[in-house]
């Protein structure tokens, strides 16, 4: 056969491959415009066009080349770009498939791939060892965060990150199926094909584009009487007609979770020049399996020998590939190093389609007398129980060295490219992850799948078959069909791990084993020989396995240089854990829809939009989106807040409650419960009242408050914290079904039924009383509730006050928010009623020394602590917390009280937070003895206000104490915490 | 993501449906304002913490809110059962127990020599 010149690359084989060649593509490469077929992969179009070298490598920026044709490649990463936005870099050269008009660039280098000045690394390399970092940037301290991390952080990494936001959409799917299949080669598909003829509902994904596995690099193998894959295509035509069965390409099943929860990435529009845009780019699947097929097959290591890192050194499996599959030749003089048989066949095929072998090297004395037969027919030198000691060649391979096992008969062979195998590592990856146990197959050098811990099965590569038949019989067992009939010529059986050129600690020794992280044999050893015992500590001192490739070549080599050095058997020092996911997946289809306003829930109240029409500012309490102040032109928030809460104490004002928790407590034995919930007593309320309610927690402490309602006898109206109406109810829930599910007790939660407007200020009744029907306002007193009609809608009228005002909470149908809103500011706004907000309700509160749950409490906080020991109902026997209010801790002496705080300069604003000492001029660390909760500028007042724990605080009043700042301690006076109207005259006004 | 059967529901559901609620089979006392300080710290703070076999509480917040109780193998995530709440702790059967075991481990590898204590240092 003869190289065509064809258009899309020099370096295509006429009449191989399975590409259409019928249209060319065009993409760029570094800023040059090369062509490509549908169907090629950046790798293969890269490599019909003659260009091996695809990047530098991470740490000596020494060339690289295309190592493999699948997602293992350490190599060739690339950064992918469609438009400016659409960059991602990082991307294997060998999965990503050419489109039309794609932008791909080499990495890693300055100012140029072929002439990189970081190359310098590599000289210098013999003072870069294994644990560089860890031993020279140690000292002095004061280095690390000007000298070490900058220059750290520029060296660290291969690809740049993209600047723009990602205009991209990505999905997200959840699938139930009796039978996934993880892995669409021939052991794969035959299980895939098998189940869904029984009627089992089967998922199908594999990570590439077609399907076939290795078959897709076969041109020999034959199924049932037909070549491979003319077998593929028609069983996944016929899985595709099934209803009961779904088939995804592009989708690599990348973590395993408990119970057979599977996660698979599906590539939708990768590949596309001119995606749909209503198509996402990728798409989330959460698969929950009855039993997972995995069928992720093998993974062709390299052999570890000096300079086995020259672009144009492949994967015999690989070379394999593209001859075959992407009908792409390599090289016109190919040497072969191998430890397996199954490189024998790839060279047969590269020398029968145009890439003469010049010469096969087997580590192996003995070799199957079939392969040398075959070699001799096509006239190819061989050298078996021999080894490859060194390459040459700067960008390219040119030559490679080669001495027998004894060291003589070295010779030097002219070659351009250097295909090479030391076996087969199966990828027990998702079946590790699973939590399954691994047994070490000593006779094969690999791990396999051994006892599981789900419900899995490992079929194929992956369970260790090394033929087709063995695979094919591996698929019948696992569904309880009849095994597809085979012949082929190829196994994999043979291997290496571990060095194959002896053990050279030469300071320039480059016999790399993890390419990515330019980790090399000596490295290992040296680790080794500086206290790492275990393989968790080698490979995290020498970074081996830790790029992104995750080491799927290079685990087992390193394993086994370890396992020699240490002197101990392969299984002793065990293998690293797999962890998901098993290739890269991308943030966006992790995130998937959960982005901007889909991040999270907002709630908004009815009144929301009023608010933002009446120009109102927002902040986040838990979801919601409540009003912070309203802020009228030209001023700034402390104006706005200042004028709100002067308007609410001096006329009225009005604001947006309806956040409030909310819970309807119904029942004969709801009073009972309520005695049990609260500290407070309840039996007496009368109904038509209200009572500030104390919930505890079991150990004394306080876990929200609230005002209740009694409506009925049996039927109370609770209200909880803003954020609190959940865990509220929970607690509720717990106590009622656990502990006393005889109780006739009904709880629900009625927070979004009602919105809430609260009306405060010496003007609330004026405002609100034309509005009312069917209640008596004079006969309202402080505290009290009514069912009536406001403003012609049902209403639950509560006077209570969060201010100290006179003032009334509106609760009317959800849906009546905003109208019933606008009556009350079309009438109140003429006598002076002003919308206030969340930070003048905070101060409005704070001015009556009224706590927050959560602001002035933090969970140790006893109703003692807080001055509520009169909310404690004296008589009862029991309520939540009875117990642990009793506890020696909580009833000690010297605990931390609420108190108010005035500054002595009356305009300083204290900081919450801020720690509170007794004499500031103590040596550091000082004696802390509270903080600040609650700290305000009140305007009612004239002056700065503030709420604080201190110890023994309430017997410190009048007391001076100090809040130590950065420039300096602000001198404070301990007082009471109600600043305005302490007897409370307003309230009942 | 472990899935759940709702004893109520009798379905299994999955995990993000539910919330956990700690140990299960702790019963309130009834008298418990009249309960000594080692007692109080018995019911409230001591928990077991087992590895293995363990009886606990989940809320199926997130579908019929009912508080249930589940023995769950804690190293292999198991569950052996799911019960209403209030039904007595069940008695397991050694087929149930070997059914949640984890795997067993690898064999253990070699420990290295342990490093000289301080005082043998010191010497």
């Amino acid at each position: 056969m003869s190289i065509s010149s064809a258009s899309a690359g020099a370096n295509r084989i006429k009449n191989r491959g399975r590409l259409n060649r019928a249209r060319t593509i065009s993409f760029t490469w570094d800023g040059k415009s090369l062509n490509a077929y549908d169907g090629d992969t950046l790798a293969s179009a890269l490599l019909a066009n003659g260009i091996h070298l695809t990047g530098r490598s991470f740490k000596y920026h020494r060339p690289r080349g295309i190592l493999s044709a699948g997602p293992e490649e350490p190599n060739a990463i690339v950064d992918i770009a469609r438009d400016t936005a659409r960059r991602q870099p990082n991307v294997r050269a060998t999965v990503q498939e050419v489109f039309d008009g794609m932008q791909a660039n080499s990495q890693n280098r300055f100012p140029a791939l072929i002439f990189d000045v970081g190359a310098v690394n590599d000289f210098f390399g013999p003072f870069i060892p294994a644990g560089f970092y860890y031993k020279t940037f140690m000292w002095p301290a004061s280095f690390w965060k000007h000298v070490y991390e900058p220059f750290i952080r520029r060296a660290a990494g291969l690809g740049t990150a993209p600047t723009e936001a990602d205009p991209d959409t990505y999905a997200n799917r959840y699938a139930h199926c009796d039978v996934l299949v993880a892995g669409g080669g021939p052991a794969g598909i035959a299980a895939a094909l098998a189940a869904a003829r029984k009627g089992k509902s089967v998922i199908l994904c594999d990570e590439n584009a077609d399907f076939g596995g290795h078959l897709r690099a076969d041109i020999h193998a034959q199924i049932d009487g037909q070549p491979a894959m003319d077998w593929v295509a028609s069983a996944v035509a016929e899985l595709r007609s099934l209803d009961n069965a779904t088939v995804l390409n592009r989708t690599t099943a990348f973590g395993y979770y408990t119970a057979n929860m599977v996660a698979l990435a599906e590539r939708v529009t990768d590949h596309i020049a001119d995606p749909d845009p209503e198509l996402p780019r990728e798409r989330l699947w959460q698969v929950r399996a009855g039993t997972v097929l995995i069928a992720t097959g093998a993974i062709e290591r390299h052999l570890v020998f000096h300079g086995n890192d020259r672009p144009a050194v492949m994967l015999a499996s690989a070379a394999q590939m593209f001859a075959n599959h992407f009908g792409v030749s390599i090289g016109k003089r190919v040497g072969v190093y191998t430890a397996c048989d199954s490189a024998w066949q790839a060279a047969f095929d590269l020398h029968e389609a145009g890439s003469p072998i010049a010469l096969i090297v087997d580590t192996r004395s003995e070799v199957p007398s079939q392969l040398l037969a075959k070699a001799n027919d096509l006239g190819i030198a061989v050298k078996p129980g021999h080894k490859v000691t060194a390459t040459s060649g700067r960008l390219r391979i040119s030559s490679m060295t080669v001495e027998a096992e004894n060291g003589h008969g070295k010779e030097k062979t002219p070659i351009d490219a250097l295909i090479v195998s030391g076996g087969w590592t199966p990828s027990v990856h998702l079946f590790s992850q699973s939590r399954g146990r691994l047994k070490f197959d000593a006779d094969n050098g690999r791990f396999l799948p051994d006892e599981v811990a789900e419900n899995c099965i490992c079929i194929g590569g992956c369970n260790g078959a090394m033929t087709l038949a063995d695979a094919l019989d591996d698929a019948a067992n696992a569904t309880g069909s009849k095994p597809a009939n085979c012949e082929e010529t190829g196994s994999m059986v043979g291997y290496q791990i571990g060095t194959s050129n002896g053990k050279t600690d030469s300071a320039f020794d480059k016999s790399f084993i993890d390419f990515q992280n330019d980790v090399t044999a000596k490295d290992i050893r040296l680790a080794v020989r500086e206290g790492m015992l275990s393989i968790e500590h080698v490979k995290r001192y020498t970074t081996t396995g830790m790029a992104t490739d995750q080491g799927k070549m290079s685990n087992m080599h390193g394993l086994a240089i370890a396992a020699t050095e240490l002197g101990r058997e392969i299984p002793d020092i065990g293998l690293t854990t797999f962890r998901a996911p098993y290739t890269p997946v991308t943030f966006g289809t992790i995130i998937n829809h959960a982005k901007g306003k889909l991040f999270d829930v907002t709630r908004t109240t009815p009144i929301h939009s009023w608010a933002q029409e009446h120009g109102a500012v927002f902040e986040d309490v838990g979801n919601w989106k409540r009003t912070w102040y309203f802020p009228k032109p030209g001023e700034d928030m402390q104006a706005a807040v200042n004028r709100e809460c002067a308007a609410t104490r001096n006329a009225a004002g009005i604001f947006d409650a309806s956040t409030l928790g909310k819970i309807e407590v119904v029942g004969p034995d709801a009073v009972k419960f309520m005695e049990l919930m609260y500290t407070n007593p309840w039996q007496k309320l009368a109904v038509g009242r209200c009572r500030y309610g104390i919930m505890l927690r079991e150990d004394g402490f306080i876990y929200d408050d609230g005002v209740v309602g009694r409506l009925a006898e049996d039927r109370f109206h609770v209200t909880t914290t803003t954020g609190g109406a959940p865990r509220v109810l929970n607690h509720m829930e717990d106590y009622l079904q656990t502990e006393f599910p005889d109780w006739k007790v009904w709880l629900t939660s009625t927070s979004e039924q009602w919105a809430v407007i609260a009306v405060q200020g010496p003007k609330a009744r004026e405002i609100i009383e034309p509005f009312v029907e069917d209640i008596d306002l004079d006969d309202m007193p402080h505290m009290s509730i009514r069912e009536g009609r406001f403003c012609g809608v049902r209403t639950r009228l509560m006077r209570v006050s969060f201010t100290g005002e006179l003032g009334f909470e509106i609760n009317v149908p959800a849906n009546y928010g905003r109208s019933v809103w606008e009556k009350i500011w079309e009438r109140g706004e003429p006598l002076g009623l002003t919308p206030y907000g969340t930070e003048a309700m905070h101060v409005l509160r704070a001015e009556k020394g009224f706590i927050i749950v959560g602001q002035d409490t933090d969970g140790t906080v006893t109703p003692d602590d807080a001055n509520l020991s009169w909310a404690i109902g004296k008589k009862k026997t029991d309520f939540v917390g009875i117990r642990g209010l009793k506890r020696i801790d909580l009833v000690a002496e010297g605990r931390r009280q609420l108190v108010g705080l005035k500054t002595l300069d009356p305009r300083e604003v204290l900081e919450e937070g801020a720690q509170i000492v007794e004499d500031p001029h103590q040596p550091i660390p000082m004696k802390m003895i509270g903080f600040v909760t609650s700290s305000y500028w009140s305007e009612n007042c004239g002056r700065s206000i503030a709420l604080a724990l201190i110890e023994n605080g309430r017997a410190q009043m009048g007391e001076k104490l100090h809040v130590p700042m950065a420039n300096g301690a602000i001198a404070v006076e301990v007082c009471e915490t109600v600043f305005i109207d302490p007897d409370g005259s307003k309230l009942n006004g | 993501m472990l899935l759940i059967q709702c004893p109520y529901c009798q379905e299994d559901r999955p995990e993000i449906e539910f919330q956990g609620a700690g140990e299960a089979h702790i019963a309130r006392p009834a008298n418990i304002a009249d309960i000594s300080d080692a007692e109080f710290s018995e019911y409230f703070f001591i928990r077991d913490n087992t590895k293995g076999i363990v009886f606990e509480r989940w809320r199926h917040t997130h579908g019929c809110g009912r508080f249930f109780n589940a023995v769950r193998n804690s190293i292999s995530d198991k569950f052996i059962m799911t019960y209403k709440a209030g039904e007595p702790k069940p008695e397991l059967t050694e087929e149930q127990i070997k059914a949640a075991a984890p795997i067993s481990k690898k064999p253990a590898a070699d420990k290295p020599e342990p490093s000289p204590s301080k005082a043998e240092k010191a010497k």
